[in-house]
């Protein structure tokens, strides 16, 4: 079975950090790398995660489904920017300096193409680190640090449970259109895209209706054991804070900082400007 | 002494239904009691299990008259977390109730909702883990875990909370037949050593009777019928009434016309004794009773051979598998979890290839057909109706798969309209599935099966969670089928099954084929009763009792003459 979205097990100093500090140093790490254009400093911050990525022992190939999947995603976003905003790039730069004429409205631009780059580094800076985050987190522990940032552990524990069940959800799917196939579904590339679409709802209904069942048991042996009675809870999985924590949560800040001091102080707003 | 659960003229009825499901209950269980409670499918066990540990009214909600105490305390006075302090719940299905990501977390689920710190939980984790014997598994994830093993989490899940009474709902249903003979030597273990109370809920009586129980509450339609020793109830009449089906070797010796009486010690094999005359009778049983029937043979259907198969992770599931289904058998494949068994299906179903090896369809190599076509020669059924189902009305779920096809409407409607007679579905032809019971969902892919007139159907447990009524009432309709041309193959670990229904068994054993024989025949052999996780029938051993030699052949008379019997022969 395809692992998309998983905790791979090995030993390795980012396994070993609590979910909460990574958790903190993902959302810092985010909005820096959200808020800002600037190339150079996006560029750092994917060279950063390939070192922790490296640290973590989680190797390519154990995400190279989500990598193409990410891959393809980037590239559909810029062509879709390039069709419908070819100018995109002048308007936040405000000059002009042609490379290539295509046709029409079409025109490459210098502007332009640094905006896909800050596009295309925008996916590199991020995604990596999601992905490291989801793949060395445990589930329980991603509900615990979920918890000790804030969030009601109630809410907490379902999002952590729904994660556990995908791949149970996956093999469920997987069976029902095998059986739906044997009774003459057509779900081969030689169906027409709307029939196959027509034909996955049809698993949605015994998808749904099973997965009813397995809540209505989960919740029901949950509250057995006293989930929910008190406004608290504590975590089997808690583990102490180490310098690798404090670490993670630094790392976090610092490139918070650096993209506020970059868009204050440096660039003078969000995009880096060469042109000017 | 005070009772640790009193009954009082208790009722119970659910908000969403008309009728209560709870009458005039009047039951008083005390400190340290081992009590069974048994009854068909329907007769309310489950819901008394739910207002012991608190469900029903909370979960589900009801209400319920009379009263009900639980340590001395009201149960309306109480919520389901203080309740839960008291009884401890084990569910019928351990993998779902498998909450934690691994055994460790698992067992601590109710400290850490007690904010118990954490090095206190991790050493009464560790306890608890030894008590139940999985101390060597706790950072294993669920799925790493056998049938058996989980449930021995679930037990430890509820065991950490030092709780007074231990709840088992239905403990026996998920579990291959060796396995469930070893929890409930393990209930009885922790019933022993820990002082706890013991409620065990479960239809199969002769395997809960393998260890002592103090009483067996019988119930049925909602009430208390029974209230008496294993012993007294086995001597009486009750369990044919109610349709819980008496170990076999009672009913043998009903069949050789002795009267089970209390100086016979009923409760084991075990402990079973027969006096001289007794045994006579049984072995002139045995010499006058019909010898079965040669099994029927047709054409070769399916046949395997030599087929291997590897999952992709480098799991090696099948190796070297060769056997050969011919048309109107009605054959079981036997083997604990694992074993192989849904992987030959999957193979039969084209769902996976085989590396090496060979599958024929009625000679012709199944490697040439697409999934769509070896499904018109062998219907998939699989074990959870709801899995099967996605249609909201009968009559479109049943013709489903001819529509598909591209079939007219009148043959369609013709097909459909077959299909549901054989099925014992007509009156419900408009009606939607969502209003039909389990066991009637069953059906309604089966017959979505039918329609497509396959030579032969694979059901994958069919009678999985049954008990015994809905149970002979699925495997006689299957045998229905058989009769009517239908080769029949099961996927099951119920040895009953094979026993009863089925010509032939192969035994799976991880990922081989150890034996292709007659139940009778498999179910004799303690070598491998062993190796597949079977138990071997207390039939063998009342043979043994008589001095009868050939066990085999006794459990195949046996059979035989349970067969007639049922068809009213």
């Amino acid at each position: 079975m395809m692992n998309i979205f998983n905790y791979i097990e090995r030993k390795s100093p980012v396994h070993a950090m609590t979910g909460a500090s990574k958790l903190v140093c993902l959302l810092l790490w985010s909005f820096g790398a959200m808020s800002s254009f600037d190339p150079r400093y996006l560029f750092a911050l994917f060279v950063i995660a390939v070192i922790l990525f490296r640290i973590s022992k989680i190797r390519v190939a154990d995400i190279r489904f989500m990598l193409w999947f990410t891959l393809a995603f980037c590239i559909l976003n810029n062509v879709l920017i390039f069709l419908f905003s070819p100018q995109h790039g002048t308007e936040i730069y405000g000059t002009y300096h042609e490379i290539v004429h295509i046709a029409g409205r079409y025109t490459l631009t210098w502007e332009q193409l640094l905006y896909h780059l800050n596009v295309f580094l925008k996916y590199l800076a991020t995604i990596p680190i999601v992905l490291l985050f989801v793949t060395t987190t445990e589930p329980s522990e991603f509900a615990s640090s979920l918890n000790r940032i804030g969030v009601n552990y109630k809410i907490a524990y379902s999002v952590s449970l729904a994660l556990r069940y995908i791949p149970d959800i996956q093999r469920e799917y997987h069976d029902i259109t095998l059986s739906l196939q044997a009774r003459g579904v057509e779900m081969s590339k030689k169906a027409s895209l709307g029939s196959r679409l027509k034909t996955t709802s049809g698993t949605l209904v015994p998808l749904i209706l099973s997965s009813m069942d397995r809540i209505e048991v989960i919740s029901n042996a949950m509250e057995l054991r006293s989930f929910g009675k008190n406004k608290k809870r504590t975590w089997y999985r808690d583990r102490k804070f180490t310098a690798w924590d404090f670490g993670a949560m630094l790392l976090g800040l610092a490139v918070l900082l650096v993209s506020i001091w970059l868009t204050s102080f440096v660039n003078g707003g969000r995009y880096y400007n060469p042109f000017v | 002494m005070e009772p640790i659960i009193s009954f009082k003229n208790f009722g119970f009825k659910y908000t969403v239904q008309k009728e209560p499901t709870l009458y005039d209950i009047d039951l008083d269980i005390y400190p340290g009691q081992k009590v069974l409670i048994a009854g068909p499918s329907g007769c309310g066990k489950s819901t008394l299990a739910s207002c012991l540990n608190g469900l029903a009214p909370f979960s589900y909600e009801g209400e319920y008259t009379g009263s009900l105490k639980v340590k001395g305390v009201e149960a309306r006075d109480s919520g389901i977390f203080a309740r839960s302090k008291v009884i401890g719940t084990v569910l019928q299905d351990s993998d779902a109730q498998f909450v934690g990501l691994s055994v460790a977390e698992d067992i601590a689920f109710a400290l850490e909702n007690d904010e118990v710190p954490v090095d206190e939980m991790k050493q009464r984790v560790q306890d608890v883990a030894e008590l139940v014997d999985v101390s060597g598994h706790l950072e294993h994830a669920p799925y790493e875990l056998s049938g058996g093993q989980k449930q021995r989490v679930s037990l430890a899940g509820v065991l950490v909370d030092d709780v007074d009474v231990l709840l088992f709902d239905e403990p026996l249903a998920n579990l291959d037949p060796a396995t469930g003979q070893s929890a409930i030597e393990l209930i009885d273990r922790i019933w022993k050593d820990n002082n706890k109370t013991v409620i065990i809920i479960e239809h199969r009586l002769e395997d809960v009777l393998h260890c002592d129980v103090d009483r067996v509450i019988l119930m049925d339609e909602g009430r208390i019928i029974a209230d008496a020793t294993p012993e007294e109830l086995l001597c009486s009449d009750l369990l044919q009434k109610t349709g819980i089906r008496e170990p076999l070797y009672i009913t043998a010796l009903k069949y050789a016309g002795l009267t089970v009486s209390p100086d016979m010690h009923p409760a084991h094999i075990e402990t079973l004794t027969l006096t001289e005359a007794q045994k006579e009778k049984v072995c002139e049983w045995f010499d006058r009773a019909a010898r079965p029937e040669k099994p029927k043979t047709g054409d070769p259907l399916l046949e395997a051979d030599g087929v291997t198969f590897t999952y992709s992770g480098g799991h090696k599931a099948l190796e070297d598998i060769s056997f050969t289904i011919r048309k109107g058998e009605m054959t079981a494949i036997a083997g604990r979890n694992g074993a192989g068994k849904s992987t030959m299906c999957k193979l039969i179903c084209g769902f996976e290839t085989q590396q090496e090896g060979k599958i024929l369809l009625k000679g012709e190599n199944a490697a040439d057909l697409s999934i769509k076509e070896r499904g018109e020669h062998v219907g998939y059924v699989m074990q959870n109706p709801n899995q099967m189902i996605s249609k909201v009305f009968i009559k479109d779920e049943v013709g489903l798969g001819l529509s598909l096809r591209g079939r007219p409407q009148e043959e369609i409607d013709e097909a459909v309209d077959a299909a549901l007679a054989t099925c014992s579905l007509s009156p419900f032809v408009d009606w939607p599935i969502s209003a039909l019971s389990y066991g009637q969902k069953k059906r309604v892919t089966i017959a979505s099966i039918l329609t497509l007139k396959p030579d032969m159907i694979m059901l994958d447990e069919p009678t999985a969670g049954q008990d015994f009524r809905r149970y002979t009432e699925i495997m006689e309709f299957l045998e229905q089928v058989n009769r009517s041309g239908v080769t029949v193959l099961l996927i099951t670990h119920d040895m009953h099954l094979m026993l009863e229904y089925c010509d032939r068994a192969l035994v799976f054993s991880d990922g081989r084929l150890l034996a292709d024989d007659t139940p009778a025949a498999v179910l004799s052999d303690p070598d491998l009763i062993r190796a597949a996780s079977l138990k071997k029938t207390s039939l063998y051993d009342l043979a043994g009792l008589c001095g009868i030699s050939d066990a085999k052949e006794f459990t195949a008379r046996f059979i035989e003459c349970d067969r007639k019997a049922r068809r009213g022969l």
